[in-house]
């Protein structure tokens, strides 16, 4: 459908141009005042081709995000969104102070969380005031449909800000079509996995507008757009962690101007208003504060700001002195004093602020720095650096088309696509650092491809188009005869060059269509399975689909007493919190190393030391995920193996090597003692050794991981099973109170 | 047993029967039938009454003792007239609570008015149900996941009532293939296979009480439904959409200790007897859009099955139902408008059934919802049973005024409730196109907005370069626009000029051609006059140094084009003038020709590139 869309927009052009040549010859015979109307008739046309696509585009790349609400239900299901639908459910019904002020005794137990201090409010503010808006407006919503659907209106709003960014480079660079580029640059929106209601749905969208904003106010060196800009910067702060790539990457935007040369009043008044302001409004972020203007990460922003200064003072002084040696004596004098100031201010900053720059920042600029030193960051899959595949499988064509646009955009420089090359390249640096970051790369690479194809189909067309001339021209001539040496005369250059411009027009709409199925199918299967939804090919090719998850988490909630506290690895934190409506120990929020360290300690001690850690963590359930059955494999067993890093991380009694056998991790009859006895192994696999679980394997046949299992004869003493569910992939386990000591 | 000594206490607390006889009737035979089978029990009684005293009798009375009378969900006295069993809902006698004085503690009485009166010796058969909620109790109160479910039921093996009883049975009917662990044996008491018969008693005084136990194995869904809220909104576009949430618990034996989903896999009927794991809910016919869910999603383990009769959900809690588990869901589907919504004398009213769908469901609070269409008026409603009744108001979408919502509410429901009630309103059915006209002129104000907002001047200062910038482009867009007409009706012409030269050609017509080249040329010199104004315009304008030498060269190579086809077209003519032959013509004129082209293609592109612009 997509593909429609683009190659609508280009036939529109091409008609558009057609038409004029074929009306010529046709209106001979009509009167001159038919061809005046319909000259005006193409322009709007062409206004409303432009018009049609963007809503075509705003509309397509809502649906397309549906996949998951259509295929499954309209429904919360991440992890994280499950804390965000929860804070803002919090926030509709508690109103904006009870949410600000709100301390969250349901998760971190005993220590609870502040969330007003510790959440990006941007995301939850904004679903409740899209939800209050329907509710005056007579729409009786509720405010999870406001979440589900949420996303997708903003994964369209991006799409909107996408197009007229690229019409704002469009205008200085090329005067490309940005038509084209729009269609362009919805065709990879497709993969922005903002399909669930996280916090980067609505950070992308501020991000993008903050960008745009940006260049604007470059461009146009207004103040009202500085200022437009510094509030997408502080909605871009309320919303996502993922700001400090604006408050980095502006600067050195700012920086890279400066040094080659580009220094202007626009400029000046742009930035100037643009850091100030934001700095000011990012500030009233409880979650940020002071730390905008003390943490190292935001040094670079203030720098270049005192830099501008420097140098919007430079040229005053040396428009004031009309000598030039005295300036460039002045120029000495005011560059040694400010260098040692610098270096004095910079000493007292390192002094005074205990440098603790966050460890997912630091994780950026070095991608080992994790690995070696802060296991839970390291373990989070999205942390990982990316793969060639996941590149390949996310970026597709425009993965080669992206350097075929910066090519371009060098051959035109301007301001704007100096930011855009600037914003390109860095973005996919932290991309090819951090999974997750590909979300922010994803925007850029679609607008630099989108100049690469719009450029090229112009040129392309233009070509196509010249040639449509000539024959039309010639026919609307009486004598014929002429026509043959007119041709051959405009016809000499290349002889096949509208062969080889329609074959490669051909060719660049087969690239597109392609990428298009390929966005489409990736949107329709990877980026919508909803992970508590497991989906899997049943023996006679049919869909099973598992509902393990919510069945626990609802029998939780159902069975359990209102206070009870449950302990899991913290990936289920958040959504025990939402779901199963109870107190966990550890969540998604991992502020607290320590906490889930003993967490991970305790579900790799023996269950007697275990017992000890659980009663005084007042723990009454025990929830751990298991695979075995299912051959679900991103079970607890596999990703035990982190629990006794972080744990041991923390607590040195838990030393790696005593759960694993020559290096090896195992949980077969090989396995170390210390595994085949620890708390995890025993309640993943309490009386699992009972169970058939394939026809032709030996009981106890543990599917996940392809082994028969070590110990199949678990006894539990201080817990007992409580619940499992259907397909054993969450079992539940109650913490016995202690014996009576007579 | 624990339940023995409440017993005893009771029987001392009615010890003193010698109370007057409150009437002179007399039962003469008393058939007592008391049904175990399921979570409820359910005891008719068939009466037969003689009055045997001289004045007329209108009342009778039912004693049912307190502990029995606080789970009692329903009360029916229905007469047996004639032969047969020609009984019928519509003809029971109205049943209400008495105190009558002089009566020993402890009882709770009910007095059945018959309408007609009872003469001196006159005799009357009724049938009496009553049904009881939670008045099995599980022993042992708490089983681990493999035992069986046993409950203990306890009444009077006697017919309690202020009359004298002359003869009377007793038949308990229990679960089929039930184990009985163990029960009261009288005097004239059989066991037989799944019932137990006491009697026939002869000649009981008033208030006779003998207590009788039984114990026994019953594994029947004990589904009880701590709250159900039923929401029935009614759409006047042809539908009635139920919602019902669901607050269930498994209220018999508790489960205690390990549930082990191994065992319960292996052998789901032995390590697991007493738990359910799925109810049927008989839904009305053509009920569509279902669906089952509760607070965290969809629930997928449900099947529906539908005939024209009925439609039939069979659905599955997310876990199994042991005893003392609770779950909560909300089951909601459509209906067809026309099968529930009547009109009489200008009132429309809803005949709607009052309880669950769910076959053998206790409710302990039942909370109907009748959301009404917005604006509807006159509300009334009919209930069978007391019912306790408040309004509320309700917003849905668009709604402006709320919609009026009747809720009513009830305690221990059990299916006998299963009745019709009505509800009578007055609705227009004008009010039914509010809302599409509310959507309606929505948008037509925001389509006015946009309008405006493109028409109007928004700009603040008036004065400011920016915006006298802007007014000055558009004047000179204006003039652009102008010069760009005049040039595309200067190209006209010329196609007029082509297309005389075609018809010279064909017809010979010399005047002809040369009238047009006349009204051509008064028509482009016209024309050139008019591009003065706006090129001189454009010529003082600073705002157009851009577009400026492009116009101009526009103007240049038009002017150029006009005089290169002027002269073409006069060579043609005077040629054929001199009849001179085609080849010659065609060579005089093929380097003019190509000149032509060149300059028209100019032309255009030039068009073409200040378009742009």
């Amino acid at each position: 459908i997509r593909n429609g869309g683009k190659s609508d927009s280009v036939n529109g052009h091409k008609s558009g141009s057609n038409q004029s040549p074929s009306l010529k010859s046709d209106l001979i015979s009509p009167t001159m005042f038919n061809l005046k109307t319909l000259k005006l008739k193409t322009k709007q046309q062409e206004l409303l081709i432009r018009v049609t696509i963007l809503c075509l585009v705003y509309v397509l790349a809502f649906i397309t995000r549906l996949f998951s609400v259509l295929r499954y239900e309209s429904m919360i299901h991440e992890f994280d969104p499950c804390f965000n639908y929860r804070t803002t459910l919090f926030l509709t019904q508690k109103g904006f102070y009870g949410f600000w002020n709100w301390f969250d005794s349901e998760s971190w137990y005993p220590l609870g969380r502040i969330i007003g201090d510790t959440l990006y409010p941007g995301l939850m503010v904004t679903a409740a005031l899209m939800y209050w808006t329907l509710r005056f407006l007579r729409f009786a919503v509720h405010i999870r449909e406001v979440c589900v659907l949420g996303a997708p209106f903003f994964a369209s709003n991006t799409t909107l800000v996408a197009y007229f960014f690229g019409k704002e480079i469009g205008d200085l660079g090329f005067r490309g079509r940005p038509c084209g580029s729009c269609t362009d640059s919805d065709l990879p929106w497709l993969h922005l996995e903002i399909r669930s209601y996280d916090n980067e749905g609505v950070a992308i969208f501020a991000l993008l507008l903050t960008f745009y904003l940006f260049v604007k106010a470059v461009n146009t060196g207004s103040l009202a757009w500085a200022l437009a800009s510094a509030f997408g910067y502080f909605y871009m702060v309320s919303a996502w962690g993922g700001y400090v790539f604006i408050i980095n990457l502006v600067p050195l935007y700012v920086m890279v101007l400066l040094i080659t040369g580009r220094y202007s009043m626009r400029l000046y008044v742009a930035y100037n208003c643009m850091y100030v302001l934001g700095m000011l409004l990012a500030m009233q972020i409880r979650f940020v504060g002071f730390q905008h203007v003390q943490s190292g990460e935001h040094m670079a922003a203030m720098g270049v700001f005192f830099l501008l200064q420097v140098f919007y003072f430079l040229d005053w002084v040396k428009h004031m002195l009309s000598d030039t040696k005295l300036f460039q004596a002045f120029l000495r004098i005011t560059v040694t004093t400010a260098v040692v100031v610098g270096v004095v201010a910079l000493g007292a900053l390192q002094l005074g602020i205990s440098h603790h720059g966050r460890a997912a920042s630091t994780l950026l600029l070095d991608p080992t720095y994790a690995k070696d030193h802060i296991p839970i960051i390291a373990s989070v899959s999205e942390h990982q650096p990316t793969a060639w595949s996941s590149f390949m499988f996310d970026f597709h064509s425009l993965l080669f088309l992206f350097p075929a646009g910066l090519y371009f955009c060098f051959k035109r420089l301007s301001d704007a696509t100096i930011f855009l090359v600037m914003y390109g390249l860095t973005s996919m640096y932290f991309a090819g650092v951090m999974v997750r970051l590909i979300l922010v790369a994803t925007p850029a690479v679609c607008l630099i491809s989108a100049i690469a194809v719009s450029a090229t189909i112009k040129n392309l067309t233009r070509l196509v188009r010249a040639k449509n001339k000539v024959p039309s021209t010639g026919s609307s001539k009486g004598a014929s005869s002429t026509k043959s040496s007119s041709k051959a005369s405009l016809d000499q250059s290349l002889p096949f060059q509208r062969n080889g411009a329609i074959a490669l027009l051909v060719g660049a709409f087969y690239l597109l269509s392609k990428y298009a199925t390929h966005c489409t199918w990736v949107t329709s299967e990877a980026y919508s399975s909803p992970s508590i939804v497991l989906a899997a090919r049943g023996a006679y090719g049919n869909r099973v689909i598992f509902y393990d998850y919510r069945e626990a988490y609802f029998w939780l909630r159902q069975n359990t007493p209102p206070d009870a506290k449950v302990m899991s690895w913290w990936d289920y934190g958040y959504q025990i919190t939402a779901m199963g409506n109870r107190t966990v120990i550890v969540d998604n929020n991992t502020w607290n190393n320590t906490h889930i360290a003993t967490v991970g300690r305790a579900m790799s001690s023996y269950e007697d030391e275990a017992y000890e850690i659980m009663r005084s963590l007042d723990v009454d359930y025990v929830l751990v995920v298991f695979g075995g059955v299912t051959g679900y494999s991103s079970d607890d067993i596999n990703k035990f193996l982190w629990m006794v890093r972080i744990g041991g991380g923390v607590f040195p009694v838990i030393k790696e090597p005593d759960y694993l056998v020559n290096g090896e991790y195992r949980v077969d009859k090989g396995a170390a003692p210390k595994m085949l006895n620890c708390l995890m192994y025993k309640l993943s696999y309490y009386r699992f050794g009972e169970l058939m679980t394939e026809y032709g394997k030996p009981p106890g046949y543990d599917r996940a991981r392809g082994v028969e299992i070590g110990n199949k004869d678990v006894k539990l003493e201080y817990l007992e099973e409580v619940f499992t569910t259907s397909n054993w992939i969450v079992r539940i386990y109650k913490v016995k109170p202690p014996n009576n000591r007579w | 047993m624990g339940f023995r000594l409440r017993l005893d206490l009771f029987l001392v607390a009615i010890v003193f029967l010698s109370s007057p006889v409150l009437s002179d009737l007399v039962l003469s035979k008393v058939d007592r039938r008391v049904d175990l089978t399921s979570q409820v029990v359910r005891i008719s009684s068939t009466l037969k009454v003689e009055n045997e005293g001289h004045d007329l009798v209108s009342e009778l009375l039912l004693a049912i003792p307190d502990h029995q009378a606080k789970h009692l969900a329903y009360l029916v006295a229905v007469p047996i007239e004639g032969k047969g069993k020609a009984k019928s809902a519509g003809s029971s006698f109205p049943v209400q609570i008495v105190h009558p004085e002089e009566i020993p503690p402890g009882l709770t009485f009910y007095s059945v008015s018959l309408p007609k009166g009872l003469d001196k010796g006159g005799s009357l058969t009724l049938d009496v149900l009553t049904v009881f909620t939670h008045m099995l109790q599980p022993f042992p109160e708490k089983i681990s996941q493999a035992d069986f479910q046993l409950l203990v039921f306890q009444d009077t093996a006697y017919f309690l009532s202020p009359y004298v009883v002359k003869t009377q049975t007793l038949s308990v009917k229990l679960p089929s293939n039930a184990r009985v662990e163990s029960y009261t044996k009288l005097a004239n008491t059989k066991g037989l296979d799944s019932e137990i018969r006491y009697g026939p008693f002869e000649n009981l005084p008033p208030f006779s009480y003998t207590p009788i136990v039984i114990h026994y194995e019953n594994n029947h869904p004990f589904a009880v439904a701590q709250e159900l809220v039923r929401e029935v909104e009614i759409s006047h576009w042809g539908n009635v959409q139920v919602i019902e949430h669901y607050n269930l618990v498994h209220a018999g034996a508790e489960s205690q200790g390990e549930f082990s989903r191994l065992d319960y896999q292996a052998r789901p009927h032995v390590r697991g007897a007493s738990a359910f794991r799925h109810l049927v809910a008989k839904l009305p016919p053509r009920a569509h859009s279902v669906y089952y869910r509760d607070e965290i999603g969809n629930i997928s383990t449900s099947h529906l099955w539908g005939d024209s009769k009925k439609t039939e959900l069979v659905f599955e809690p997310r876990y199994p139902m042991f005893g003392g588990w609770r779950t909560s869901f909300t089951i909601g589907y459509g209906l067809p408008l026309k099968d529930f919504l009547f009109e009489t004398e200008g009132k429309r009213f809803l005949n709607f059934s009052f309880g669950s769908p769910i076959g053998e469901l206790v409710i302990d609070k039942l909370i109907v919802k009748v959301v009404l269409p917005e604006g509807s008026r006159d509300i009334s409603v009919s209930v069978p049973f007391p019912v306790k009744q408040s309004e509320e108001i309700t917003f849905s979408h668009l709604d402006i005024v709320g919609r009026p919502v009747i809720v009513l509410e009830k305690t221990n429901v059990v299916q006998e409730h299963n009745q019709y009630f009505q509800v009578y309103y007055r609705f227009s059915s004008l009010s039914m196109l509010r809302e599409p006209f509310l959507l309606i002129s929505g948008f037509f104000f925001l389509f006015v907005a946009c309008i405006v907002y493109m028409h109007a001047d928004l700009s603040i200062s008036k004065s400011s370069t920016s915006y006298l910038a802007k007014l000055q482009w558009e004047e000179v867009q204006v003039a652009v626009q102008q010069i760009q007409n005049v040039i595309n009706r200067c190209l006209s012409i010329h196609d007029k000029l082509e297309a005389s030269l075609h018809d010279l050609s064909r017809t010979g017509d010399v005047q002809a051609c040369k009238a047009t080249r006349k009204s051509a040329d008064s028509l482009l010199k016209e024309l050139s006059k008019e591009l003065k104004p706006s090129l001189s315009f454009l010529q003082s304008s600073p705002q157009a140094a851009q577009i400026l030498p492009k116009v101009e060269e526009l103007i240049a190579k038009e002017k150029e084009l006009q005089e290169k086809l002027m002269l073409k077209h006069s060579t043609i003519v005077d040629s054929s003038e001199k009849k001179s032959g085609g080849r010659e013509i065609e060579n005089r004129v093929a380097p003019l020709q190509q000149k032509v082209s060149a300059l028209r293609q100019e032309v255009e592109d030039l068009l073409d590139v200040i378009d742009e612009i």
